[in-house]
């Protein structure tokens, strides 16, 4: 075990995974001499050359494109989109090309897209999206998003040696605000949900960043006892966690940092609704970011992303209900 | 800019450098079984057998059959819908063809994607997506890949005029420029991006953008199958020599309409008749037959083999429903692209490709 933040979690993955299997090789834009924009890649190039650690041109689409073809002919190539806001400039290789290869003609695309996402920051509209519902909607795509130092190591050993297209987000506030213990060597966390902490008269379910924030809004709720479960992986989703902390818990939150409108939290919503309505004792709130652009100064920032507060206030109408 | 002429090539005088007869059977026995079996598909989709639309590449047989045969085993392609008869130089049956039409459950992907949308991945194809320059960059990373393990291969992809206005058109020669990689783009010039003509389309030849990104580009009569193959052969020979890639302007024309629902009024009778004239199937016929080639026999053994591919596709089954959702992740291992038939003579020998 080793103390790491989330983002040397990251960065130990990702080496460890350049000296087991000469197969993989990292692309991006400013990940080799500069060690990328935010220094995942810190050091890589002299340990594993330019070709490697490649610097490519500014081009998302051409990243992912060139990325596909380098799969298809045996190499596991890990892709950096430098902030996660970018891929729209890759969309269309990624759902078009990566997403149907398998299932149009049996080729498998194994391909890892790092994407630094969220926001918090004054990042801006351009520089704090949580774009994972997109690839949601694309079939053929996984979607990761880790909350801790462990899972975010074990996630990205499990995304490089899938034989599908995963998209790897990592939250950019979680980089260095985020510690934890960290097994050594090359390990797989499943791509199921998990626990954060256990509890019996609410679950609020959350992924990422809002993990933390659920944890905090709800570490002391006048005594209720909280659940926090962890999505990790929103495709595939772990629908039979969510349901068993429905069936344990009757009353559910689901917080989201994503715009609201057809958000990761829609689809676990849209799933309970379904299949949970029994063990239902509420209706199921969501909590996300409003629909706009996300805003660049503090208080209008703060005012969008979901807040402990927002959280707090939220179980506790629902406890009351 | 928009009214270019076909040079006339030195292979028309017989000079194919390269190419013994039976190579040159070889072509003209792939265009033909690419028009014998594109003609029939036609037939089998105004008899209400072929789903969605039918898209064709009558009169530009030349571009794919003279570009796949320059290619060897290791080599990848991407293969676009006006190019059947490079899918038939790599060795994929016609009645697999025809069943994929047919959205047969033993189509090459199974019913899951139409028409010309298919390559074989053991014979390392890559099908084509509707997004026409996107698999520019696809050739683009395989030659990075091959580039990067030092293997001396190379990857080639077809696109149309219309796909040079796309940003993936010029990410993939920029890219492949800065990285001099072993990629042959060929620019498969055919007049018209679905009704729009050259002159919407850009305001420079696109083959002058090769030197902008740093490469060679070379402009070949596309209706003159032997000149495509020396043209690609020796942009392959470019890509293993280690001296990048090659863009190939390959000028030809689209005789049918974009797909079968056009009619396609909006292009000059004059300009179809023009380039009907150069037909590369009968081009490559007057060539071999001044050789003593029975072009008669090979015409009626083409046509017997398509006329059994498809009672075999016809005989085929519907996919099963139960299907429509599997197989969108894999499951198992990644196994990469296999390796594709290459008739060439050139390639019996060990040292072939020099």
């Amino acid at each position: 075990m080793a103390t790491m933040t989330y983002l040397q979690a990251i960065s130990a993955a990702l080496r460890e995974e350049l000296r087991a299997d000469p197969r993989v090789l990292m692309m991006g834009e400013d990940i080799g001499d500069f060690g990328g924009a935010f220094k995942v890649t810190d050091g890589f190039i002299e340990e594993f050359g330019a070709d490697r650690v490649m610097d490519t041109p500014l081009a998302e689409s051409g990243i992912i494109g060139t990325a596909i073809g380098a799969a298809v002919v045996g190499m596991r190539p890990v892709c950096e989109m430098q902030f996660s806001d970018f891929i729209a400039c890759g969309f269309d290789q990624l759902v078009n090309v990566a997403g149907k290869m398998h299932y149009r003609q049996g080729l498998a695309v194994p391909i890892t897209i790092r994407l630094p996402s969220g926001g918090g920051f004054s990042g801006g509209p351009f520089h704090s999206q949580n774009p994972e519902a997109w690839f949601m909607q694309s079939p053929g795509i996984k979607v990761l998003a880790p909350s801790t130092a462990h899972d975010a190591k074990g996630l990205m050993h499990a995304a490089i040696h899938d034989p599908n297209p995963v998209c790897f987000m990592e939250h950019k506030h979680l980089y260095r605000r985020i510690k934890g213990d960290v097994p050594e060597g090359i390990f797989e966390t499943p791509m199921t949900a998990r626990i954060a902490r256990p509890g019996s008269d609410l679950v609020v379910i959350a992924y990422g960043a809002m993990v933390h924030v659920a944890l905090e809004a709800t570490a002391d709720l006048d005594g209720a006892s909280v659940e926090v479960l962890d999505l990790r992986s929103l495709v595939p989703l772990d629908r039979a966690a969510i349901l068993d902390s429905v069936a344990r818990c009757s009353k559910v939150v689901i917080l989201d940092e994503a715009n609201m409108t057809c958000a990761a939290g829609a689809q676990v919503a849209a799933l309970i609704a379904e299949y949970g309505f029994e063990d239902l004792d509420g209706p199921v709130v969501r909590i996300a970011t409003p629909d706009v652009p996300i805003p660049f100064s503090p208080p209008l920032e703060q005012a969008t992303l979901p807040s402990v507060e927002r959280v707090r206030e939220g179980c506790r109408e629902l406890l009351d209900y | 800019m928009a009214t270019h002429t076909a040079p006339a090539s030195e292979a028309d005088v017989g000079a194919a450098r390269h190419l013994q007869l039976d190579d040159r059977i070889w072509l003209l026995r792939a265009m033909l079984m690419m028009r014998g079996i594109e003609a029939r598909a036609m037939n089998l989709y105004r008899q209400g057998k072929v789903p969605g639309s039918f898209y064709d590449g009558f009169g530009q047989e030349a571009v794919s059959a003279g570009g796949a045969f320059a290619m060897a085993p290791e080599d990848r392609l991407c293969i676009l819908h006006r190019d059947l008869a490079a899918h038939l130089i790599r060795g994929v049956d016609p009645a697999r063809i025809i069943a994929q039409y047919l959205g047969r459950a033993t189509g090459l992907t199974a019913g899951r994607d139409g028409n010309v949308h298919f390559g074989d991945r053991r014979l390392g194809c890559v099908g084509m997506v509707s997004m026409l320059p996107d698999m520019m960059l696809v050739a683009t990373g395989m030659a990075m890949a091959f580039k990067l393990r030092d293997e001396p291969r190379c990857a080639l992809a077809w696109f149309g005029d219309g796909s040079t206005s796309r940003g993936d058109f010029h990410e993939a020669m920029n890219w492949a420029g800065v990285q001099r990689l072993p990629v042959v783009f060929v620019l498969e010039n055919n007049q018209y991006a679905y009704s729009t003509p050259l002159a919407k389309q850009f305001a420079v030849d696109p083959i002058q953008r090769a030197a902008a990104y740093g490469f060679v580009g070379v402009t070949v009569d596309g209706n003159d199958v032997e000149a495509m193959f020396e043209a690609t052969r020796a942009a392959r020979q470019r890509a293993l020599a280690g001296e990048g890639p090659t863009l190939i302007e390959a000028m030809t024309m689209r005789m049918h309409g974009h797909a079968a629902h056009d009619d396609m009024k909006y292009v000059p009778t004059e300009q179809v008749e023009e380039w009907r004239k150069r037909d590369p199937i009968e081009r490559q016929e007057t060539r071999l037959r001044s050789v003593g080639v029975d072009v008669d026999a090979l015409r009626a053994a083409v046509q017997a083999e398509i006329d059994a591919a498809t009672e075999v596709a016809l005989a085929a089954p519907m996919p099963d429903p139960a299907t429509a959702v599997d197989g969108v992740f894999c499951e198992g291992e990644a196994e990469p692209l296999g390796d594709g038939q290459a008739p060439w003579s050139g390639f019996a020998s060990p040292r072939a490709d020099a």
